[in-house]
């Protein structure tokens, strides 16, 4: 496993290929804290968006995370704290 | 409820025949087929190989990206049409309340090949690879669900799957639903399940053709019927109060003006098919004698003794030979949910131009006393259509098109 950290363009492939691009929404801007809702990503979107963090990082999040990190900047650190603790163990 | 006058005021089409309105008619009176050997998959392995199937079709070019990852080919086809279909009626739906429109489609099979993508993932990866997107993505129902949420449509709406017979009962739905208040209804039904799971569903029926000649493999009312060549497609339509359609200036391509259906009775009951109940329930809801019908479009199953049936009900209304027949399917074939919805939008445009469409490949039998129109398209002065559709276990539906009154 890479030691890399999770970094907002991990998330923004894993979210196109998860939940594809919403109309209108520039993710290449400043969007870490913005919520998703308003991004135009469901609970959805975001279950397909944590199953696909998961598979490809190997950990395992939290079920209440997805509902609670509503923003990229929440879930990006959420996953990098989980990483961190993987990496140690 | 009220008999309000239901008319119908945008067509969107996608077919073998072409993607649109314009594409399909002129494919339609040209006789062009759109049946051929799979491409989707390869056929070889399966004993049915021909089928119709769209070809360029390319979702990114017609659906935002937020809908590709969640939505099986049907309802990227099914969002297409309904977006051609409202553009023709001139109707936008940010500018209408939400809860007057609906939405009522038919499905016979729901997203086979997103399903059986997931599925595949399943047993092979692990549960952790299934899309979350396969909670919906393969119901009978999403169609009607992903045109309601793209177009902001939230008043009654629902799905009806009764196989071919559901494009019917779909329409008939949604003149109810009009005649009960609701401002506008999206209405008719696409499938598309041309991959290997929805294949070998629909080899268990028994009635697919396994000829490998698209000139001879789908031939209703032949001699040489040997079953039914499977296509993908539909059509979609956008139904509404006559009054409300006409305040708005909107230009209106028919009414419905009349539905039956019926169920058959168990096989081996002896008793007669339901088809002929239904298409006297229908007229007489529409207030027509046999004698007011310019053109039957059939269901035209491909199969010697449903074929039979179909002749018969056909000869004891009308009487021998009594009105011209056309089944167009047999240049797409049989659509499943989509096919008489694709049938309606055909009838329509033959009742506008005055054209009865021509039944390819197939030189009548003689044992069928009834007027197939074949070979070449037939210049007709056309007020009334019947449009006829049977499901698989004996579901019998028909619908009653009449034009609009000249201005």
């Amino acid at each position: 496993m890479s030691a890399d950290p999770f970094t907002l363009d991990d998330l923004k492939h894993i979210l196109l290929e998860a939940a594809g691009a919403e109309e209108g929404v520039d993710l290449g801007g400043d969007v870490l804290d913005t919520e998703f809702t308003a991004l135009g990503y469901e609970s959805l979107a975001l279950l397909e968006t944590g199953s696909r963090i998961e598979r490809t990082y190997g950990i395992a999040l939290d079920d209440d995370l997805l509902t609670d990190a509503l923003t990229p900047r929440v879930l990006i650190d959420s996953v990098n704290e989980l990483l961190t603790v993987s990496r140690t163990v | 409820m009220s008999t309000a006058t239901v008319v119908v005021t945008g067509l969107g089409v996608a077919s073998p025949t072409g993607l649109g309105t314009g594409e399909h008619w002129a494919a339609t009176l040209e006789g062009r087929s759109g049946i051929r050997r799979l491409t989707r998959f390869d056929p070889s392995g399966y004993p049915a190989k021909l089928a119709g199937e769209i070809t360029g079709f390319t979702a990114e070019e017609h659906l935002p990206g937020r809908l590709i990852p969640q939505t099986d080919r049907m309802t990227r086809l099914a969002l297409a049409a309904a977006d051609w279909a409202l553009a023709d009626a001139g109707v936008r739906p940010d500018e209408l309340a939400s809860f007057d429109m609906g939405v009522v489609t038919a499905s016979a099979s729901g997203g086979f090949e997103f399903g059986q993508n997931e599925l595949r993932k399943l047993w092979s990866q692990g549960s952790q690879y299934v899309s979350a997107y396969q909670s919906f993505a393969w119901f009978y129902a999403v169609n009607s669900g992903q045109i309601s949420i793209r177009n902001g449509m939230k008043g009654p709406s629902g799905v009806v799957v009764s196989d071919q017979a559901g494009g019917l009962d779909a329409v008939a739905q949604a003149r109810r639903l009009i005649r009960k208040g609701t401002r506008l209804v999206v209405s008719g039904g696409v499938d598309a399940s041309l991959c290997p799971w929805g294949w070998v569903a629909q080899l268990a029926g028994g009635r697919l053709s396994t000829s490998e000649d698209p000139a001879r493999a789908y031939l209703p009312f032949d001699r040489d019927a040997c079953g039914y060549v499977p296509g993908e497609g539909g059509a979609i339509l956008i139904l509404e109060a006559a009054e409300a359609a006409r305040e708005r200036g909107a230009h209106s391509y028919g009414e419905i003006a009349g539905y039956g259906a019926t169920f058959d009775p168990r096989p081996g009951s002896g008793r007669p098919s339901g088809l002929r109940k239904a298409v006297e329930l229908a007229l007489a809801d529409a207030g027509a004698q046999p004698a007011d019908v310019d053109v039957v479009f059939a269901d035209a199953a491909g199969d010697l003794d449903l074929d039979r049936a179909e002749a018969d009900a056909l000869v004891q209304v009308f009487g021998a030979r009594g009105v011209p027949v056309s089944c167009p399917k047999t240049m797409t074939g049989r659509l499943y949910s989509g096919a008489a919805p694709l049938d309606l939008a055909t009838a329509l445009l033959a009742l506008r131009d005055g054209i009865v469409p021509a039944t390819v490949n197939v030189k009548l039998s003689p044992e069928y006393d009834i007027d197939v129109v074949v070979d070449q398209p037939r210049h007709l002065g056309l007020r009334t259509a019947l449009v006829l559709a049977r499901g698989y276990g004996g579901f019998n539906s028909a619908l009653v098109l009449r034009a609009p009154a000249p201005r």
